[in-house]
């Protein structure tokens, strides 16, 4: 297209084929940078779907997460499931397998590539998978579902031992079917790890419960009976059973399209481009997994964004007549393997042969390391983590620089480098090519001091997430060298936060407000710092939450052990564990209901919500529930509200385990649990998740097997999915796992933090999670434990022990001059069949606003 | 505030009023003192509502043994709950916060520290005999120097 810029009328018309992270972060780009309007955008995809982020395919499956890449501006014209057929390069147009033709001034081809299937005999069969779309794995979850059910017995086959291959894997593991790992090298991951990594690497899948054949080539795949695949068989003579096989031994430039218009590709596929990633025709271009640069063709995703971003600068340049020096230079390599429980990286080069190797095994805890550097010993080259990659964003950002230290010191307690004395060239995102430099650029001219702003400026840590440890602490060390502190104080009468705050009282052993202020505050508190206090109180077994000085920490809702609403009255919730009723219950709620004039209405949680009662009701309405079996429900409280269930496999033709039961008894565990947020949960009693418990605090979904728990989910105003923190466990494990997450939770998160945002604050995440109350790396699980049981033991209903109490029972009066008197503005109209309330207008108030 | 300070004069406040701007005025009702209960029925850093002359009222015992009256009506909401919000101090000004929405009244004053709004009227309060007295008429219902009195040390508690 030479010249063209001068003649053509209008913006340049720009043909995006394929729809993937690659095709879509071009037009990320092109529309970012394009403020002018010089480009008019067309996306051409085959899927039936825009992009969604591959790299995270697999929480598809095992979260159902909502993978979808955020939608292009209007400006965009984007059509999915149309493959582009055929691509004339004289009339420079495209055809679709619709029949539509688009006519371009610049295309780019952004076609990936497919999962290479090695021609065996039976690779075709019924029950043989791929895994690359959603498609796919839609499919292949629908083929396990159906074989647990018919063939529990069966197995699983995955052809390919490398990162994809073991995310598949554990994928297929996951979806409960016994796995073969079978890889052609004699080692695991052999593109990233070396031998003793493959090994160690080999010795943590198999503790997964995975069976795992290096070294071996396949020979056939075999169909049973019904014709669907039923076993593979091995180059060395053995046969595995196998109901379902994937391949993902590799995969294929997808480079058809350009090879049926005469455009040059490589001896071993893909189309060719030169550094500014077009290809033989000067009005084509090729970006991603389907280009090959100098003979490579790039798999991992942070090359294919470069690709696109030079891409996005050519075409703008091309738009304006500009001249534009934009070039793909190679990339690294990087990578990190995020397979539950086990940790692989390989950064930099590991197999150079001029260096020398730092190797540290440790067989019992399953870590290997090797660094490789240069044969001064004073530049790091590349390395290999397995079962520990803490080390790796350090690691990685070091590549090519000059070592602080020994590598010994770098393999070690090096790897807490402070992040702020990184080179500024340093590429810390190698996702998105963020260097420390852009991103303290980023931090000082937008004035940045959190981390979810620090991603949105600069992208670093958006795609996989593996440097985002590393960006806290250069965001860290360049808000203390700006001698920014970021307060964390909760209020004026508090320099310390919750979490703080929280320590402060536990290992001081203070009860009271009123020392605690005095000791380690100023003033006299406000209505931030003691509803705080008096949860921190609570949580640590401090008794009655009206006891003494607590009573006036409270606010309304605490202290009167009720919700209040608009009118000024109260709603009353009693406890329905696990929202399990007898019919007997449920008429005593109706008749308390019916005798005080309450509106009814079934809450969220499976609870019944009274509302409409009066200060001076409600000990009397409470009187009646108590006096009938019903306790608290703390709808109130920043604490355990529900434990909702589906009916489970009492009932349910589909249930696998008692939902119902483990519902009850977690409630009954948690019930009064203060906390700095109110805390939800749900049982569900098989993978339907009729209880929707994965919108929960914690969710526990039941398998063959035991539990599946899924943690920091949350409903409301952000709604956030769950995240699967362990799977199968049994009724003991779970209960121990959920006790230290929500003491864990309850001792560290801050005021009026949701366990989904404090997971997403969490440095280092769900694996950091993992770690702590799991692994126990900071030694504080037996803490979480006694505290727990302190919690369960202590434990009294405060409703019923309220009612036994005179002195906290005269709270609950109209008027202190009138206690009988029901306060006078207080009044109800009817709508079906119900009260619903009227707010009378008080005395008319006339006041000056100022 | 340190020391006692007894005996709101209701015609000074009447003044101050006035000095204030305040349009409308003091809530209709007996003028004089009414006893609303026994300082003891007062928790500490928490208040109660009480029925005086038809007018709702929201008392108030702070930490220091300060007393104060308030009106009970939220004007955000609507609702009669001022007294049942939670106390504390504010760059050295005793306050209640609404249970409701959390807005944030001077008790000395009523004025909403929290955000520009309407203030709270703000009634004299003082302790005779072991007994809490509300007087409709002798405060003001705004005006930071007027009501600045309206609070009643008891010295001692």
């Amino acid at each position: 297209m030479n010249g063209d810029g001068e003649g053509r009328e209008g913006p340049l018309r720009v043909v995006v084929v394929g729809h993937g992270p690659a095709g879509h972060r071009l037009v990320e780009a092109l529309r970012a940078r394009d403020t002018a309007g010089a480009c008019r955008v067309t996306v051409l995809g085959e899927e039936p779907r825009a992009a969604y982020d591959r790299v995270a395919l697999t929480s598809h499956l095992t979260e159902d997460a909502d993978l979808a890449l955020p939608p292009h501006d209007d400006a965009v014209e984007v059509v999915v499931g149309d493959a582009v057929t055929a691509i004339d390069r004289g009339a420079r147009t495209v055809t679709t397998a619709s029949g539509r033709v688009v006519e371009y001034d610049a295309l780019v081809l952004a076609t990936g590539s497919s999962p290479f299937v090695p021609p065996v005999s039976g690779h075709d069969l019924p029950g043989v998978f791929v895994y690359r779309t959603i498609d796919d794995l839609d499919a292949l979850r629908t083929h396990c579902t159906n074989l647990t059910l018919s063939r529990a017995e069966a197995g699983g086959v995955v052809v390919g031992g490398g990162l994809l291959g073991l995310e598949a894997a554990r994928a297929v593991q996951d979806l409960g079917v016994d796995t073969h790992v079978v890889e052609i090298a004699p080692w695991l991951m052999p593109r990233q790890l070396d031998e003793g990594g493959g090994a160690m690497l080999r010795r943590h899948i198999e503790a997964l419960g995975m069976a795992v054949h290096a070294g071996t080539p396949m020979e056939r795949l075999d169909a049973g009976e019904d014709g669907a695949v039923a076993s593979v068989v091995l180059a060395d003579g053995s046969t595995v059973d196998a109901g379902v096989v994937v391949f993902s031994a590799g995969v294929r430039p997808r480079d058809e399209l350009a090879r049926s218009c005469g455009l040059a590709v490589g001896e071993r596929g893909g189309i060719v481009v030169d550094g500014a990633c077009r290809t033989s025709d000067p009005a084509v271009f090729a970006i991603g997994e389907c280009a090959v640069v100098d003979g490579q063709v790039y798999g991992l995703v942070a090359p294919c964004f470069s690709m696109a971003e030079v891409v996005a600068d050519r075409l703008l340049a091309e738009a304006s007549g500009a001249e534009c020096p934009a070039r793909f230079e190679g990339a690294d390599l990087s990578t990190k393997l995020k397979l539950m429980g086990v940790d692989v990286a390989s950064f930099g080069d590991p197999f150079r042969a001029d260096g020398l190797d730092v190797t540290y095994t440790d067989p019992v805890a399953g870590v290997y390391k090797r660094l490789v550097v240069s044969d001064d010993a004073r530049t790091l080259l590349g390395g290999v983590l397995v079962g520990d990659a803490s080390g790796y964003p350090a690691l990685r950002a070091r590549i090519g620089t000059e070592l602080p230290g020994s590598p010994e010191q770098l393999l070690f307690g090096g790897t807490e480098a402070a992040g702020g004395d990184l080179p500024g060239a340093t590429v810390i995102c190698s996702c998105n090519n963020v260097s420390a430099e852009a991103i303290r650029t980023g931090i000082r001219e937008g004035s940045l001091t959190e981390m979810g702003e620090v991603k949105a400026c600069t992208r670093a840590g958006t795609t996989c997430g593996s440097c985002v440890p590393l960006v806290k602490r250069i965001l860290d060390a360049e808000l203390t060298a700006a001698g920014v502190e970021v307060s964390r104080a909760l209020c004026e009468h508090f320099a310390y936060g919750r979490a703080e705050l929280f320590d402060i009282v536990r290992v001081t052993g203070i009860t009271t407000f009123t020392r605690l202020i005095a000791e380690h505050g100023r003033g006299r508190g406000c209505d931030i710092c003691k509803p705080v206090a008096a949860s921190i109180l609570a949580s640590l077994g401090n008794g009655h939450i009206l006891d003494g000085e607590q009573a006036a920490l409270q606010d309304t809702n605490d202290h009167h052990l009720a919700n209040l609403q608009k009118n000024g009255t109260y709603s009353v919730v009693p406890r329905i564990p696990g929202g399990e009723i007898t019919p007997e219950r449920l008429i005593v709620i109706g008749e308390v209901a019916r005798d005080h004039g309450l509106y009814t209405k079934i809450t969220g949680g499976q609870r019944i919500d009274l509302f409409g009662a009066r200060v001076e009701q409600l000990p009397r309405i409470w009187k009646r529930l108590v006096d009938a079996g019903f306790e608290s429900g703390h709808a109130y409280g920043k604490a355990l509200r529900t434990v909702k269930s589906c009916v489970g496999s009492t009932w349910c033709r589909y249930g696998v385990q008692d939902s119902v039961g483990m519902a009850i008894a977690l409630e009954l565990r948690y019930r009064g649990l203060r906390a700095p947020h109110k805390i939800k949960a749900a049982v569900s009693g098989c993978a339907r998740e009729c209880a929707e418990a994965r919108s929960k605090d914690f969710g526990v979904i039941a398998t063959e097997r035991g539990w599946n728990l899924y943690v920091g989910g949350n409903g409301g105003m952000s709604p956030r999915h769950a995240d699967l923190f362990a799977t199968d466990l049994s009724d003991e494990e779970l209960v121990r796992c959920v006790d230290r997450f929500l003491m864990f939770y309850i001792r560290t998160a801050d005021r009026l933090q949701r366990t989904a945002g404090w997971l997403e604050g969490l440095s280092g995440g769900l694996e950091y999670l993992r770690e702590v109350i799991v692994e126990d790396r900071l030694g504080i699980c037996a803490e979480l434990d006694a505290a727990m049981e302190r919690h369960v033991g202590s434990y009294a209903d405060e409703w019923a022990d309220t009612l036994r109490d005179p002195e906290r029972m005269r709270r609950f009066v109209s008027f202190v001059n009138a206690p009988d008197v029901p306060d006078p503005s207080i009044a109800f109209e009817t709508e079906r069949d119900q009260i619903r309330p009227v707010v009378v207008a008080g005395p008319e108030l006339e006041v000056v606003v100022r | 505030m340190t020391g006692a300070r007894h005996g709101v004069d209701g015609a000074g406040r009447a003044g101050g009023m006035r000095a204030g701007g305040v349009r409308g005025g003091v809530l209709p009702g007996p003028s004089g003192w009414h006893a609303v209960c026994r300082v003891t029925e007062l928790l500490p850093e928490r208040g109660a509502a009480a029925l005086v002359a038809g007018v709702q009222v929201a008392v108030f015992r702070t930490f220091d043994g300060g007393l104060h009256a308030v009106g009970n009506l939220d004007p955000f909401s609507g609702a009669q709950v001022i007294s049942r919000g939670i106390l504390g101090c504010r760059d050295g000004a005793p306050v209640v916060a609404s249970p409701m929405f959390k807005q944030v009244f001077d008790l000395r004053t009523g004025e909403c520290l929290s955000e520009p709004g309407p203030a709270l009227p703000v009634f004299g309060a003082r302790v005779r005999d072991g007994r809490v007295e509300v007087s409709l008429t002798a405060a003001a219902w705004s005006g930071a120097g007027a009501a600045a009195d309206a609070g009643v040390v008891l010295g001692g508690r």
